[in-house]
């Protein structure tokens, strides 16, 4: 494979894509909604009347809007279908040829669309994530090309430091600085790992970039193992996502068939091989020292840092861990420059950062925003507040790490600086809005229950503080607490946060002091107030 | 968790003797040349394979993979995935994540307790349904999400749930 | 290399490049409490009980898995950390049955000691009393997984000393139990050499030679050093 050939793989898949085109969200959302059955339907519908070749039918990611699936879009028009139905298939055709149509249709112009900017989901409902060719036409494995041939590691490594892009996972650490470090780390042989381990409940940014665009990381991982001299990645999937771990074989195999990953990629002396691991229902494994462990076929239990795994991982070698979205982001840096990239967002929050929003939201979905854009225009611009139009109360951010932001704070900026100064945390990207209904210690409660049975038990502050925390506040739910409990609950999360080994531990108490911050009345209301269960 | 990967009761009594599932085991360690470190992916196969992981499979995987049989338990105990005891012939999975929750999915899940007389996590005594919970299926879009016999049920409640779980079991209303 | 020079609760320290924060401590004669580490065996930092302050760091260190550097200034025993460990002895002692006055083992136990060491007198934490079992099937020795406290000290006595690995951990979180084999009864076992590591590596009553009360158990945890000693000095 050469620059050449490649440009003649985009030259032949534009050129026979056919001008009339019916393309269905074929992620997991749409798909359990019934998107293959339509996808049958158009199909018998345009055979019978002989359209099979004129008409293509075709899948393509996620386009976003995934509380109003399934979703098909027609091209050229661009026009968008909600809600539809395999009854609408003859409908849809005929809006196709330019007829009127009954059928739902997005408003495109709705801030929740017009708001986004698409870096990582570029893509999204353009290609069929099935297909390297479509792909390939857009653009794909340039930029992996261009580094190989035209750039060295070192390069590589300065232009993603340069772009300001910190990890996605959470915890936003500098990825050029962690890429130098696994460069410069002495071993014999490297690793990079993809951590696809999306564990947050309410978050599947991560799920839905497998799902959409499985290359676009594949093509990221490669141009981060020229970068820090690795031959050899693993993608660590979660266990719950069967479709994003068939597309990525799928995706791996074609990319292998196309000499694009494996020995000699582009005719250098490059190899890379990406393996997958299929994760087995484990939260704590999102920890990076879980996770190799994991990938080492051993329990999912973290272990002390440091050493930090750009120094010692898998198997003690240097290993380079980021997750997916970070990833993600890479080709797009290279395509268009660290400067172009470092423009978008803030001082020290660069690029784009999607979001799963969910919960008590009338556009429930997954939108991707520059850095700094507020949780106001996010929560009531974009998701057009809650269905029932009332209040909104609070959102949740990072999930069992995170904690809850009350709809006073809304104007703070999504940045992982203004985050954190508001007792949450940018976490991975899951945004659960929560209405008047909800109770926060209930909130505090639940999250509390999820670390309690996701502890590995290796080390005494997390595997008994997080059920000794969660038996308080269920005492507290049910009127049975003291005025001198809260101080206990909250002399538990100090020490928890203070001295369990990993970041499940430490940030297991989040929940509840954000929420005791904010909202302590709600506690205080339950205090001592036997029989009341707050509802 | 999804189901659709999990062996019933029924798959198992329909299955002629003399199968070659243990020839497919034997396939995938040696593709990872019977190492260590493959424990988990070789755990995944043998569950995909049988359904669940009794100790004679768990023994078998720890001889061939030259471990020791407490580290292969210890490590078929950790992760939530793997079964060390048979499954329901129907399988009824209740997302409780984050936006399941806050859209009733704690309650969805006592109403299906009560109707199926199935604790969560549990199999009923006939072994003909199983209850069980997941840490979000990332089918946030469609909360509260289920999944029944492998079919993800969007926007789940209890009207909808439990006329097909009470059909599937074969009972009335 | 040179020997590094490190400040520990406010004395100059020297101690040898690659050696444990831990090893540099006791070798100031500064006491810690420490209940995962045992010496001989590799280092786990779960038990979170050697936990320090080190200057310039945010985060609470664990003195065994942390290695000297130059210039280090540590605190070992600050008010602060006082109270965690205190309160980590309480969580210890709320998890699962370790009610001293009916315990056979009481004042020939490790976790007695520590609670006397960090001053822990009473348990504020609902006690959580799980259901455990207790394993006699074995000729020699028994089990009392109420007295365990998860430390794995058996798990790494029996694989890195033995070498046979007959003990690991199983499930997780607060479920987790010290399993022998297939979580069997531990008689049945057909690795286990009866060697009887595990049980001088248990700090607690949890593992007990049979035959003898408890309370007259020779505890003798330091014997795991002096193997691994011995060894190295007739290699």
């Amino acid at each position: 494979m050469d620059l050449h050939e490649l440009e003649a793989i985009a030259e032949r898949e534009l050129a026979q894509r056919p001008r009339l085109r019916i393309l269905y969200c074929s992620a997991t959302g749409c798909q359990a909604s019934g998107a293959l059955e339509i996808k049958r339907r158009l199909e018998s519908l345009l055979a019978e009347t002989g359209r099979q070749v004129e008409v293509d039918v075709g899948a393509v990611g996620c386009l976003g809007l995934c509380g109003r699936g399934p979703i098909v879009r027609i091209e050229p028009s661009g026009e968008t279908f909600e809600h539809v139905k395999p009854d609408d298939a003859a409908e849809i055709i005929a809006a196709l040829d330019g007829h009127s149509c009954d059928v739902a249709r997005c408003d495109q112009n709705h801030p929740f669309f017009t708001r986004q900017m698409l870096i990582v989901r570029r893509h999204c409902g353009l290609i069929n994530p099935d297909r390297i060719e479509d792909y390939i036409a857009v653009g794909g494995y340039r930029s992996l090309y261009h580094v190989i041939h035209e750039m060295t590691p070192a390069e590589v490594i300065n232009a993603i430091t340069r772009s300001g892009l910190r990890g996605r996972g959470g915890a936003g650490y500098p990825t050029g600085l962690k890429w130098a470090t696994v460069a410069k780390s002495p071993g014999e042989r490297k690793f990079v790992i993809c951590n696809a381990d999306e564990g947050d409940p309410g978050a599947f940014m991560d799920r839905s970039i497998l799902e959409s665009d499985p290359h676009l990381v594949l093509e990221g991982m490669a141009i981060a193992a020229y970068a820090v001299g690795a031959e050899q990645g693993f993608i660590y999937v979660r266990g719950e996502y069967p479709l994003a771990i068939e597309r990525l074989q799928k995706a791996i195999a074609q990319a292998r068939r196309h000499g694009l990953l494996g020995a000699q990629i582009f005719e250098s002396g490059f190899n890379f091989r990406v393996d997958i691991r299929v994760g087995a229902g484990a939260f704590v494994c999102g920890e990076e020292t879980a996770l190799i462990a994991s990938i080492e076929g051993r329990r999912g239990q973290p272990r002390p840092r440091p050493p930090y795994p750009a120094e010692s991982g898998l198997w003690g070698m240097p290993t380079l861990i980021n997750n997916v979205e970070t990833f993600a982001n890479v080709t797009a840096i290279i395509e268009k420059g660290p400067e172009w990239y470092s423009s978008i967002g803030t001082e020290k929050s660069k690029g784009t950062k999607i979001f799963a929003l969910t919960g008590k939201i009338r556009n429930t979905g997954l939108i991707e925003v520059p850095m700094g854009i507020t949780l106001r225009e996010i929560v009531e611009e974009m998701g057009g507040g809650t269905p029932d139009g009332s209040p909104v109360k609070a959102v949740q951010t990072g999930g069992p790490s995170g904690g809850c932001i009350p709809a006073s704070l809304f104007d703070t900026p999504v940045d992982y600086e203004s985050l954190a100064a508001v007792g949450s945390i940018m976490g991975s990207g899951g945004m659960v809005v929560m209405d008047a209904h909800t109770n926060m210690v209930d909130v505090a409660r639940f999250y509390m229950e999820f670390c309690k049975d996701e502890s590995c038990g290796k080390c005494i502050p997390c595997r008994v503080g997080t059920v000794q925390l969660f038996n308080m506040l269920t005492k507290l739910r049910n009127g049975q607490a003291k005025p001198s409990d809260l101080s206990k609950i909250e002399e538990l999360c100090e020490l928890m946060r203070e001295t369990s080994l990993c970041g499940l531990g430490q940030s297991a108490p989040n929940p509840v002091l954000s929420t005791l911050h904010y909202f302590r009345h709600e506690y205080e209301q339950l205090i001592g107030a036997e029989g009341n269960h707050g509802s | 968790m999804t189901t659709s990967t999990t062996e019933t009761a029924a798959d198992r009594s329909a299955r002629p003797a003399g199968d070659n599932r243990r020839k497919i085991l034997e396939a995938t360690m040696k593709r990872f040349q019977y190492q260590g470190d493959a424990l988990i992916e070789v755990l995944h196969k043998a569950q995909e394979l049988y359904g669940f992981l009794s100790p004679e499979l768990l023994s078998d995987i720890a001889q061939r993979l030259h471990l020791p049989p407490s580290r292969v338990y210890g490590v078929a105990t950790f992760y939530h995935f793997f079964s060390l005891a048979p499954q329901g012939e129907h399988t009824c999975t209740i997302c409780l994540g984050t936006a399941c929750y806050v859209r009733g999915a704690a309650l969805l899940l006592r109403e299906l307790e009560e109707l199926s007389g199935v604790k969560a996590g549990r199999t009923s005594a006939d072994g003909r349904f199983s209850l069980l919970t997941a840490r979000c299926l990332g089918a946030c879009g469609l909360a509260p999400a289920a999944v029944l016999d492998g079919e993800v049920v969007g926007h789940a409640d209890r009207s909808n749930l439990a006329a097909r779980i009470r059909s599937l079991l074969g009972r009335e209303e | 290399m040179a020997a590094k020079t490190l400040t520990i609760d406010g004395h100059l320290v020297s101690a040898r490049p690659g050696e444990t924060l831990l090893a540099a401590i006791r070798e100031a004669g500064i006491t810690i409490p420490t209940l995962c580490h045992l010496d001989g065996l590799s280092d786990v930092g779960a038990c979170r009980l050697c936990l320090v302050e080190i200057e310039g760091q945010r985060r609470l260190q664990p003195a065994c898995m942390t290695m000297v550097s130059e210039g280090m200034v540590v605190h070992t025993n600050t008010p602060r950390l006082q109270a965690y460990r205190r309160q980590i002895i309480e969580l210890l002692f709320a998890e699962r049955n370790h009610v001293c006055a009916v315990c056979v083992a009481s004042g020939n136990c490790e976790l007695q000691r520590l609670a006397g060491m960090v001053g822990m007198d009473h348990v504020r934490y609902e006690y959580l009393s799980p259901d455990c079992p207790v394993d006699i099937s074995h000729a020699r020795f028994g089990i009392d997984h109420n007295r365990c406290v998860l430390c794995t000290r058996c798990v790494r006595a029996c694989d890195e000393i033995e070498g046979v690995h007959t003990w690991d951990v199983a499930g997780r979180g607060v479920d987790a139990r010290v399993i022998t084999d297939m979580n069997q009864p531990w008689g049945t076992s057909t690795t286990c050499t009866s060697c009887g590591k595990c049980l001088l590596a248990c700090p607690t009553g949890a593992i007990f030679p049979r035959g003898v009360t408890v309370g007259e158990r020779p505890h003798a945890s330091e014997r795991i050093a002096l193997i691994v000693d011995a060894r190295k000095q007739r290699w």
